[in-house]
């Protein structure tokens, strides 16, 4: 992809061949430079005004006292908002919450993804191509209709319940307003939208080489034994990028319980999510100052864990090709 | 070709034996694979089943209990002009018949048999209250319609699909453009910038969020779709990293030679790459789209208390926030709400299937 501009080197002969005077690469390749910037004009605008403009400004506010009205004079506070934000309860119990949620979470949406990719690939299964598009379905539900399906789902009348009471759970648990039970069914509704993580396994499943499963057979691997040396070994860089992203989105997590229980943080406080805690900050209190200071609090977060898993990925994760 | 059938060479009786074995122990597994993949899938799709469901049912029904699954009233039965409930009667020979009940009594009550109604009442000697009623199916059609009249469904069906189009229009346009210049134009600085491109992905979009929405406030731009819509015509690192990877596959030889032929940029743009860049531009406008369509945070921030303007999912949680305490009412809004993106993803799940293939990777 990096060789010499290709286009540069017809042009030269055919000018040549005219008998014109010869175009000195230079000016072509300041040429070829001006149209790939203007090509990609766009985003570099959009980068500077919607990214690092108020990246920067982020940051800047956190040393400042920002609020959406503005009554008290604009002034720079120091470390005020962090030093806050360290002392504030709400601040660590919604980063408690997350935690806990991500600690349920992100095993389920790798492997829940991974395994009926698996099944949908075995040779033994008939419809998988119906089944995969069946599986895929409740991701293209919008996700306000997905919750409130959901809210009903898991209600004292809902099928939940009732499939429970039927296989014999005297006391089902009130999923949506027990703190035991809300992690679960959060969950739940978060399985409803595995489709795409499905199909992503699937993709890559079907990259893997099949002699690589009859050298396996050969040696006398099992189903297991070759779904452990062989599967997931080559699924390891689908299963790590599935895992960074998890991350990424599970530290933000906080659309669901909105919806559900309007944002109140309900049951006691069970739902306050970090983000939750941080939306509440700039949007209903508008203080936009202490806000800032938490996205950024977040933002540090995020670029700790995703550090620490490359950093563990790095012997583990396995690349075609590699040496 | 399993081990069975290779220690079965020579020998054809034992190896048609060894294949039948095979095959029966093959169906087994078939049938217990398939088998138990139908019933996961079936629990994964009952929650539409149990919201289209819901939908039908008064609120009396919601609440009755021991009630069937399927939206139902206890039976009863019409005879001149008035309604009589209906009760499954045990009957003296031994049957038991689903007769209408004309005379309560404590103790003992008249029945018609709905079959025969003009014949003599049959007197039965105990409670009526305590015999089981027979179900009908009486589905409440007409939730739609109440909730039709409180929703302004067209409307905000209009909000969503333009915003969606809108919004579709200027990722793609600006994507491809951007894509473009970062697949076939060598400049300095563009691997750094590229990787400054892929970094905003991992970027939490609260740590840009706060400035972003006070300066939309400050312009005046909050109660519009501008701050919606401006910020797609500027490119975003998903798309363009899915269309430049594309790109990259493109041989070149076809770009040399129209630009040999004296073709510009543009031109080379337009007739040489967009043709075979199709399938992934495809792709990402309908994975765009449904992201679009689904988008609930941008257009509550930004629209809130602006009903005229907001799409559909804005103005579902609105919904709810009102009729929490009718669910059928609420599950009549999700359904006209999921309606729309669930038929054109089955119409067009070929397309979509195979656009997450080519992109490879989810929203």
């Amino acid at each position: 992809m990096d060789q010499l501009p290709a286009v540069a080197i017809p042009r030269l002969r055919l000018r040549r061949g005219r008998g014109g005077p010869a175009i000195r690469s230079g000016s072509l390749a300041r040429r070829e430079a001006r149209y790939g910037l203007l090509f990609i004009s766009p985003w570099i605008i959009g980068f500077l005004a919607f990214t690092l403009f108020p990246m920067v400004a982020t940051l800047i506010f956190t040393f400042l006292n920002v609020t959406l009205a503005q009554e008290q004079p604009l002034r720079f506070v120091g470390l005020d908002n962090y030093t806050r934000m360290f002392a504030d309860q709400h601040v660590w119990d919604s980063l408690v919450v997350t935690l806990k949620f991500a600690v349920l979470w992100l095993p389920i949406s790798i492997v829940v993804p991974f395994l009926i990719a698996v099944g949908l690939n075995n040779k033994h299964i008939r419809g998988a191509g119906i089944m995969r598009t069946l599986f895929f379905l409740p991701y293209v539900v919008p996700f306000v209709a997905g919750v409130l399906v959901w809210e009903q789902m898991l209600g004292d009348t809902g099928w939940i319940n009732g499939f429970l009471k039927l296989v014999g759970v005297a006391n089902p648990p009130s999923w949506l307003f027990d703190t035991g039970a809300i992690y679960p069914a959060l969950a739940m509704m978060g399985i409803w939208g595995i489709g795409a993580g499905i199909i992503i396994n699937l993709a890559g499943l079907r990259g893997i080489p099949t002699e690589l499963y009859e050298a396996a057979r050969i040696d006398g691997a099992g189903a297991w034994a070759s779904l452990r040396n062989v599967t997931i070994p080559l699924m390891s860089p689908i299963i790590f990028y599935t895992l960074i992203l998890g991350v990424v989105d599970v530290l933000q997590y906080f659309l669901v319980p909105l919806v559900l229980k309007n944002g109140t943080g309900e049951p006691a406080g069970a739902t306050l999510f970090y983000n939750l805690n941080l939306y509440r900050t700039f949007f209903t209190y508008q203080e936009m100052s202490y806000g800032a200071t938490l996205a950024w609090f977040l933002f540090v977060l995020t670029l700790g864990f995703t550090f620490v898993l490359f950093v563990l990925a790095r012997r583990r994760v396995f690349y075609a090709g590699e040496r | 070709m399993s081990a069975a059938a290779s220690y079965a060479q020579g020998d054809g009786g034992a190896r048609r034996a060894a294949r039948r074995r095979r095959s029966a122990a093959e169906l087994t597994r078939i049938a217990i694979l398939t088998l138990s993949f139908a019933a996961i899938l079936i629990a994964f799709l009952s929650p539409l089943v149990y919201s289209a469901l819901l939908s039908l049912k008064t609120p009396t029904q919601i609440t009755q209990t021991n009630s069937p699954i399927l939206p139902s009233d206890p039976a009863t039965f019409e005879y001149l002009g008035k309604s009589y409930p209906v009760y499954y009667v045990p009957l003296p020979d031994g049957t038991t018949q689903a007769l209408a009940i004309v005379k309560k009594g404590r103790t003992q009550s008249d029945f018609i048999d709905p079959a025969h109604p003009t014949a003599a009442p049959i007197t039965w000697i105990g409670s009526w209250r305590n015999l089981d009623q027979p179900w009908q199916l009486a589905p409440a059609w007409d939730n739609y319609g109440k909730v039709w009249s409180l929703i302004d469904f067209p409307k905000a069906l209009f909000n969503t699909v333009a915003l969606a189009l809108i919004g579709t229009i200027g990722t793609v346009l600006s994507c491809t453009l951007v894509a473009y210049g970062f697949a076939r134009f060598r400049f300095r600085g563009r691997g750094f910038l590229f990787g400054v491109l892929l970094a905003t992905i991992f970027l939490p979009g609260a740590v840009t969020l706060i400035p972003t929405y006070t300066i939309f406030v400050k312009i005046g731009w909050v109660g519009s779709w501008l701050p919606l819509l401006v910020p797609a015509f500027f490119a975003n690192a998903y798309d363009v990293f899915l269309l430049r990877q594309y790109l990259l596959t493109i041989p070149r030889d076809l770009d040399e030679a129209a630009m040999i032929d004296g073709a510009g940029p543009i031109r080379v743009l337009r007739s040489v790459i967009l043709p075979q860049a199709w399938p992934v531009i495809v792709a990402v406008s309908i994975f765009t789209f449904v992201y679009a369509w689904n988008d609930f945070f941008g257009p509550l921030i930004y629209l809130t208390g602006h009903p005229d303007i907001q799409p559909l999912q804005v103005v579902l949680a609105n919904f709810h926030g009102i009729y929490y305490k009718n669910p059928a009412f609420i599950q009549v809004g999700n359904i006209l709400t999921l309606g729309i993106p669930v038929v054109l993803f089955m119409v067009f799940q070929k397309v979509f299937i195979r656009g997450i293939v080519i992109t490879g990777v989810e929203k």
